[in-house]
């Protein structure tokens, strides 16, 4: 059943800007912010959802689908589900929110069914609930946001938060960039679910995630958690974009002159495949399914077979290079941090779902292939959708309310030349993309890349506005310097190997070292530590 | 990245400039054209809300292609990824034939 609230109301506005009045302001229109919209118009708020680029098209999950977490409500189902993937998210995971992670996964995807998605059938009759296709997903999402009332923007990035007088999240504005003209949304709270970053690297769908999201939370004062879990490659064809790692499980990996990689996997095994890179090319031929896995292949992920089909390589019988595309804190843990069950974060009105939010609570320091972040952007959105229309309701009117902009780099006048955009990108990429800083990483390396870095940032903090064709541009670029800061001053301060964080100068677990690591600050940037919600219970209980 | 929009089959319903997630192409006041090809990430995602099977995406992500709309067409390329997801009316029973259950946790 769908509640019909009331819509968004459209304001008058300066030539050259359209303006709203909402409860709710959702930034992004993947599965974390369609949920957030949806749940938020259900409680009967009145909500905007802007998206940088087509609510249905964009983001991650559109363009690669993803498993899902969907795990039946038994308890010794529930109980292997959470264990199993303990040990290699380094133990940072916390039971509570797995628990009720699982339950409203499990609860939305069969609303997702009673909504129509096509899930299949197996031989017995059981609808199978643990994948979805992301098209088809995303074109439903989008379709259901609609019907909930919610005004949805599309092409229309969010550039910077608004604030009020007391530094509470009151709207956000930005740019529609197909009409060539700006918008303004006051909201009585903000859900931010613009995804993670992947540093523009062209992993699947992932172009439009630059960490947007962050950098406009840091400049209100959010703060980050786990950001060191931030540095998963994914395996794809090396002239590709589809980094859909699944069926590389059936791969052999090979050098150039056809021995095998030694160690080489794509689960368990693909730091060996990464150092094989760095001497030369690698290849891999999915030359271990047999003829009935190929064709469940072929029906389960067409897109896989896109760069094959196209290229006229037999991947099961050919050999071809690949490559190892980063994906930041796509497939990373680390995010805003969140401090209560609707996913609020540390600053009032401000909430965060998904990709845009630290998975930590489920995943602890790992992800990949385990579904868990598409359980999460269901459930974080759900959550923090209610969380916003809840503050909302509780708010009270906003007449008077005074508002600012809380947006900084390459948005206000200063003396410094303009950034340029494509050229910042690269030089952040340059810190990031290299395996031998990013994937094996050591405290010297770390150091001398935050230095350069660091040396960036100053250039950018006081570089003059952009300009209205180059300001989005420069922002993401800008975002994605942010977020390599604080990814390495967390991966410096985190002196141990776990999750996916690899440190060559501390390749063990540190049992001293099960906490959490903070990080925030725009010009400064600052680490500290947070215990596991269990030191946290063992405390109390003493 | 993103190649060609055939102009034998573009009806410029304009479809395209509206789905296309990082804002590649523009309208015109006839088909619309690849203003931003650079831009393109290579998502496959207009290929398959072009009712008209007008448009190509190579598989190469960074660098631009040569394509031939004949050899396509010939090759029954144009529209491969529309049907092969059930997006046509002739394949539509291929929406509900994802068989990832079975190849989960291998
Ligand atoms: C190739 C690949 C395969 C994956 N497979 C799996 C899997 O099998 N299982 C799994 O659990 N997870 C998987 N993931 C991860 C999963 O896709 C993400 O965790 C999920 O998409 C997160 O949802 P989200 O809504 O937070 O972000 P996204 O789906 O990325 O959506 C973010 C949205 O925010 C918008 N946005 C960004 N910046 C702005 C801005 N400034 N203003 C307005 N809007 C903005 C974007 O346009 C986009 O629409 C995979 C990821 C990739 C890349
Ligand atoms: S979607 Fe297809 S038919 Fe429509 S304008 Fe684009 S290329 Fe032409
Ligand atoms: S492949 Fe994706 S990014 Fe490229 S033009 Fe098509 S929709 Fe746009």
């Amino acid at each position: 059943m769908t509640v019909q609230s009331t819509r968004a109301q459209r304001v008058s506005a300066r030539a050259g800007s359209v303006e709203f009045d909402a409860d709710v302001l959702v930034i992004g229109g993947g599965p974390a912010g369609t949920w957030a919209a949806i749940s938020a118009a259900e409680q009967g708020a009145r909500v905007v959802l802007a998206d940088k680029g087509f609510c249905g098209t964009s983001g991650a999950t559109a363009a690669a689908g993803t498993g899902v977490w969907y795990v039946d409500p038994e308890p010794a189902l529930r109980e292997a589900a959470m264990a199993n993937r303990e040990k290699l998210g380094g133990h940072l995971q916390d039971r509570r929110w797995m628990s009720r992670v699982l339950d409203r996964t499990y609860e939305q995807s069969n609303r997702l069914a009673d909504w129509g998605y096509p899930y299949p059938v197996d031989d017995k009759g059981k609808s199978q609930r643990n994948s979805l296709q992301g098209p088809e997903y995303m074109r439903l999402m989008r379709k259901r946001t609609k019907q909930a009332g919610v005004t949805i923007l599309d092409h229309s990035p969010a550039l910077e938060l608004l604030v009020d007088e007391k530094g509470a999240v009151a709207g956000a504005s930005g740019l529609r960039r197909q009409k060539h003209d700006r918008w303004t949304v006051r909201a009585r709270a903000v859900v931010v679910a613009t995804g993670g970053c992947a540093f523009l690297s062209k992993t699947l769908g992932s172009n439009v995630l630059t960490g947007d999201g962050y950098l406009m939370a840091a400049e209100a004062g959010a703060e980050f958690s786990s950001m060191e879990f931030s540095n998963p490659y994914a395996i794809s064809a090396a002239y590709g974009s589809v980094t859909k790692t699944l069926f590389f499980g059936w791969a052999t990996f090979t050098y150039e002159d056809g021995s095998v990689v030694p160690g080489a996997a794509s689960k368990g095994g693909r730091s060996a495949i990464a150092r094989a890179l760095t001497q030369g090319p690698v290849y891999a031929r999915l030359d271990k399914a047999d003829g009935e896995v190929q064709r469940q292949m072929r029906v389960s992920q067409p897109n896989f077979f896109l760069p094959f089909d196209r290229t006229g390589i037999d991947p099961f019988a050919d050999r071809f290079p690949v490559t190892l595309r980063l994906e930041g804190t796509v497939r990373g843990t680390g995010g805003l941090r969140i401090v209560d069950d609707s996913c609020a974060t540390t600053v009032a009105g401000l909430y965060a779902a998904g990709d845009a939010a630290t998975r930590e609570l489920i995943c602890g320091g790992f992800t990949g292939g385990g579904s868990h972040n598409a359980a999460w952007a269901i459930s974080s959105g759900t959550f923090a959708g209610q969380g916003a229309a809840d503050h909302a309701r509780h708010f009270g009117p906003a007449r008077g309310r005074r508002l600012s902009s809380a947006g900084i780099v390459a948005l206000r006048q200063r003396a410094g030349r303009p950034v340029k955009p494509a050229d910042l990108a690269k030089a952040v990429q340059n810190e990031v993309f290299p395996y031998e800083l990013n994937y094996f990483r050591e405290a010297g390396r770390l150091g001398g890349a935050l230095e350069r870095l660091d040396t960036l940032w100053t250039e950018v903090s006081q570089a003059d506005a952009a300009t209205a064709d180059d300001v989005l541009r420069a922002r993401e670029s800008a975002s994605m310097l942010a977020t390599a800061r604080w990814m390495y001053r967390s991966g410096l301060a985190r002196q141990e190997s776990r999750g996916m964080h690899r440190r060559d100068d501390f390749p063990d677990q540190d049992d001293r070292q099960r906490h959490y690591i903070t990080s925030g600050g725009l010009d400064e940037v600052w680490t500290a530590t947070r215990p596991h919600a269990e030191a946290v219970y063992a405390e109390a209980a003493e | 990245m993103i190649e060609v929009i055939d102009a034998q089959s573009c009806t410029s319903c304009d479809i395209c400039v509206n789905v296309c997630p990082t804002n590649v192409f523009d309208k015109t006041d006839g088909i619309p054209v690849i203003a931003r090809q650079g831009d393109c990430q290579t998502c496959f995602l207009c290929e398959l809300y072009c009712p008209e099977d007008a448009l190509f995406v190579s598989p190469f992500a960074e660098v631009a292609q040569h394509v031939d709309l004949e050899m396509l067409r010939q090759n029954a390329l144009l529209g491969s990824y529309r049907r092969a997801v059930g997006w046509t009316e002739e394949t539509k029973h291929r929406r509900e034939i994802d068989r990832s259950y079975l190849l989960f946790g291998h």
